[in-house]
């Protein structure tokens, strides 16, 4: 058992659900209980489709448990094929029909629809969303496509986009086009826009493009094992990986095409001296393992940040996580916990988190600016605007992103300057967001200021601030205050100082100058 | 004493043929009271036994976490739960001294039960006794069931507050109890309202928190506030309360007759009927007349949600001039929703339970000028161009009594109205 307030990842079956719905002509019948069908508004509120999922939900009561539970996944089934006419049909369980063992694979093939009827394993208690996802689209393919002859021009399937995907469906569209300017016709995008007979062609590709490997992976591979199709390992998100993604086509395909990179602003809007103001800062990235991973390279190597700290949610990167953290020089933090990233974030004191919808509400608590860069999921991450993460548009958007929560550079200086200004005090925030003053941090530190030590053992937490050493801390702008505060407090520890005078604080300073 | 009310229709539905049908639900879980609840009792804490799947929908049905820490939590079975009950009892209790030590605040502690905690028949009622008994007296443990296999959105509530009525203390004093978790600014003017017409004392179900005096007996009588209570209702005539029957307290009609009948039960004079409620029923109907504008003579269409559909058809038709052409309600209760059922004039369909496929035919058909209906619903039926009104929004509202009524009228209204601002022909 475990107490969990918010969920990174929904249920297996709800990965499934993403499936089905990105794709057309295809149904899920899901034995399942009054109430799942909840599920639906992820769909049409979060992503405001104008379709109800494509799911049939057997509805089981507790009445029916004595009774027949499976003549009415049966009679659901049937209703189902009449009613839709689909081509192809996956059966699965949700959590509670998975403990009444109805075996819907099985009482499905029995009813003998001349359609292809697409078992589901999708085990509740152990798995989640991304698995069900993954699994899904794999037996889908396994079942429906076939080895072909190859195109006669070269082409590629894209492989991973889902619905209620973060940005899939503008990803998709640019990454199309990307492959179109390198001569690489796509052959099927799938799941999402796949129609079970786009899926039985996906066999006619040279190779596959693997954009979301949380989704796509387990058939990526399977596609290299039946279908001699190689894919791709590198997730174009952010302008050096766009670069080594255009490379790797390049091998795969031998195209020399000349690319038009005009569009791609990011580079220099992120060497523009306007940009100064984000040097190193520390920034915390916590999200799914590819965006997570992306998102690392792009905050250092292109924004000029420094990554504090760095993790996942889904246990099945945690290698791949852990590695990318080492290069870092970090150690990974991988949980599905968010009391554990959020207790990360506090002793941290980023100046930025990059994080999913759960860290912007951390973030709001800590008074720390936060932007969104992966699932889970919100309604304000399916703008009506264009607003891909990959190819150079992508990372346009990306520097705009994360970019805006921030107190920008010369309302910076200005507030390090007239802090007291009766209209342009710190507390108001950022000056282009209207209402959204942070929580301020004076009354926890006035609580600590009055608190005598009483652990012998001298740690950050436990140190005393002199009076005039907190009022100068005040002093200091709210988005660099819980740093400097942080940075204080551990320097004091680490000199065996119990208490933190004016000049302590300015020790730190200097000696955390940089 | 008699309030000047219109008179009833010469036949109402109570009497009309309902059609029962059965497929697939559109439907919250029992679990998705939690939303409301625990913001409701302010010391209790509710800890869902359950899956993924139930931490996953109260995080979908609230908007994605409103609350930073919420008072909600869910204790996610796992494979080894599976395996051996005794384990899972060992595990349960871990868990709750892992909360309480976390959240020393907590002084009720609602175990919910949840589908699977059910099929797989994890006794929580003697979970609750045990943990009764460890933590007693600084937190008082309950149990209820808030499954999608036996409970259906707000009947949550009802199980909620079922399970609290054995705990009530006993009393003989002649009281009354109002029934029904109200946001606090509309039970506020309820008690107003109530203390105007010298009726008192007036106790509440749910109580803000533990330390209420809401006590009951054989002089009890209560009424409820909301049409979804009926295990409340059977679980407190068990403990020899009496129910005042009436329609329920929406709109200026509504309200004038829930309060018409708790004043005949404590012989209010006519007299002071009229000082404490003429001043605000004015003031209804004015903001009825004002809000209601866009109603007049549109069709509607209930889609089965919360249970509040037969109250709100009541509403919708007699105090805004609508025609109700399908009223769907999960369950119908005759106790509960017959004194509604009274005032609706014939004509409507009144339907209970669902098959979504079918009654999404007949939507079609009837293409009602709004169709009320729950979220998984409403964008799609908006593409198809029809007018919907999300069921949800009229639970999570303050919608109840006078002072409300033009604000339950113009939610209906909203979406005629953004209709006709953007220019899209309303069909």
């Amino acid at each position: 058992m475990k107490l969990t307030v918010w969920t990174y990842e929904g249920p297996p079956h709800v990965g499934a659900m993403r499936v089905a719905t990105g794709m057309t002509g295809l149904h899920y019948v899901l034995h399942a209980p009054q109430g799942d069908t909840y599920a639906d508004l992820l769909f049409t509120m979060i992503e405001r489709r104008d379709h109800r999922p494509p799911v049939t939900y057997t509805t089981f009561q507790a009445r029916d448990l004595g009774s027949d539970t499976a003549g009415l996944f049966k009679t659901a089934c049937q209703d189902a094929y009449d009613r839709f006419q689909p081509e192809a049909i996956i059966v699965g369980a949700s959590c509670t029909a998975e403990l009444i063992q109805d075996d819907p694979g099985g009482l499905a093939e029995t009813m003998g629809l001349d359609v292809p009827v697409i078992p589901l394993e999708l085990p509740s208690y152990q798995r989640k969303e991304n698995f069900g996802a993954d699994e899904t689209f794999l037996q889908i393919v396994r079942h429906l496509s076939k080895p072909m002859e190859k195109t006669a021009r070269i082409s590629c399937n894209i492989l991973g986009p889902t619905a209620l995907g973060f940005r899939h469906r503008d990803d998709i569209q640019e990454i199309t086009n990307l492959l179109y300017e390198l001569g690489v016709e796509v052959n099927v995008t799938a799941p999402m826009t796949a129609t079970p007979s786009d899926i039985a062609k996906m066999g006619q590709a040279h190779f596959n493009v693997l954009l979301y490997p949380e989704t796509g992976e387990s058939a990526a591979r399977y596609c290299e094992k039946t279908f001699g199709q190689p894919y791709t390992k590198v997730v174009p998100i952010g302008t050096g990986a766009t670069h080594d993604f255009i490379a790797e086509i390049r091998a795969l395909t031998g195209s020399t095409a000349k690319l038009d990179t005009d569009r791609l602003r990011q580079t220099w809007w992120s060497r523009s001296v306007d940009s100064t103001y984000l040097t190193g800062k520390r920034v915390f990235i916590f999200g799914d393992g590819t965006h997570v991973k992306a998102a690392a390279r792009i905050a250092r190597d292109e924004m000029g940040f420094e990554v504090a700290g760095i993790g996942c949610y889904n246990r099945e990167f945690a290698r791949d996580i852990r590695a990318t953290a080492k290069e870092y020089g970090l150690e990974a933090l991988i949980t599905d916990d968010y009391l554990e990233v959020e207790q990360a974030i506090e002793a941290l004191q980023p100046e930025m988190i990059l994080g999913t919808q759960m860290e912007r509400h951390i973030g709001k608590r800590l008074g720390i600016p936060c932007a969104v860069i992966s699932a889970p999921v919100h309604v304000q991450d399916f703008p009506a605007r264009y607003s891909p993460q990959m190819g150079f548009e992508g990372a346009n958007v990306i520097f705009d992103t994360w970019i805006h929560p921030l107190v920008m550079g010369l309302e910076e200086h200005l507030l390090h300057m007239f802090r007291d200004d009766f209209e342009f005090h710190d507390a108001a925030g950022p000056s282009h967001h209207g209402g959204h003053a942070p929580k301020p941090l004076e009354p926890a530190a006035v609580e600590k200021g009055s608190m005598p030590a009483e652990a012998a053992q001298l740690t950050p937490d436990n140190v005393i601030w002199l009076h005039d050493a907190e009022k100068e801390l005040k002093k200091i702008p709210f988005f660099v205050r819980g740093k400097a505060r942080r940075n204080t407090e551990t320097y004091a520890a680490e000199k065996g100082l119990g208490e933190i005078s004016l000049d302590t604080l300015y020790e730190a300073k200097a000696h955390y100058a940089r | 004493m008699t309030a000047q009310m219109p008179p009833p229709p010469a036949l109402g539905c109570r009497a009309s043929p309902v059609l029962k049908q059965r497929g697939q639900r559109e439907v919250f879980c029992g679990l998705t009271g939690i939303i409301w609840l625990h913001r409701k009792i302010q010391d209790a804490f509710f800890l869902v036994v359950g899956s993924r799947t139930c931490a996953h929908l109260l995080q979908s049905a609230a908007g994605v976490m409103i609350f930073a820490e919420p008072r909600f939590g869910t204790a996610i079975l796992e494979e080894s739960d599976l395996a051996g009950l005794n384990d899972a009892h060992t595990e349960l209790d871990r868990t709750v001294e892992q909360l309480l030590a976390r959240r020393p605040d907590i002084r009720q502690l609602f175990l919910v039960g949840s589908c699977p905690s059910e099929v797989i028949k994890l006794d929580l009622s003697r979970a609750a006794e045990r943990l009764t008994q460890t933590y007693a007296p600084k937190v008082r443990v309950l149990e209820y069931s808030g499954s999608g296999i036996e409970t259906t959105f707000t009947q949550g509530e009802d199980a909620c507050l079922a399970s609290m009525v054995p705990v009530l203390p006993s009393t003989e004093a002649r009281e009354l109890m109002v029934v029904g978790a109200l946001p606090d600014v509309v039970e506020d003017q309820m008690l107003a309202l109530l203390d105007d017409l010298g009726v008192g004392p007036v106790r509440v179900l749910p109580a803000r928190n533990i330390e209420s005096d809401t006590a009951v007996g054989s002089n009890t009588v209560f009424a409820l506030t909301q049409p979804f209570l009926g295990d409340t209702h059977a679980a407190l005539e068990r403990r020899g309360a009496r129910h005042i029957a009436a329609p329920f307290p929406f709109g200026e009609e509504g309200t004038t007759a829930w309060l018409a009948a708790i004043a005949r039960e404590f012989g209010v004079t006519e007299e002071q009927f009229a000082k404490a409620t003429d001043a605000p029923r004015r003031r209804a109907r004015q903001a009825i007349a004002q809000a209601a504008a866009p109603l007049a003579d549109k069709s509607v269409f209930f889609f089965p949600d919360s249970q509040l559909e037969i109250p709100l058809a009541r509403f919708l038709t007699c105090e805004c001039g609508m025609t109700p052409l399908e009223v769907g309600s999960p369950y119908i209760h005759d106790a509960l929703h017959g004194p509604d059922l009274d005032l609706l004039p014939q004509g409507p369909q009144i339907s209970e339970g669902q098959d979504v496929d079918l009654q999404l035919d007949r939507c079609r058909e009837a293409r009602p000028d709004l169709t009320v209906c729950g979220l998984g619903l409403a964008n799609p039926l908006e593409a198809e161009g029809l007018s919907t009104k999300w069921a949800i929004e009229l639970v999570f509202t303050p919608v109840h009594f006078y002072e409300q009524a033009g604000d339950l009228a113009s939610l209906f209204a909203r979406p005629l109205r953004r209709k006709s601002i953007l220019g899209v022909a309303a069909e």
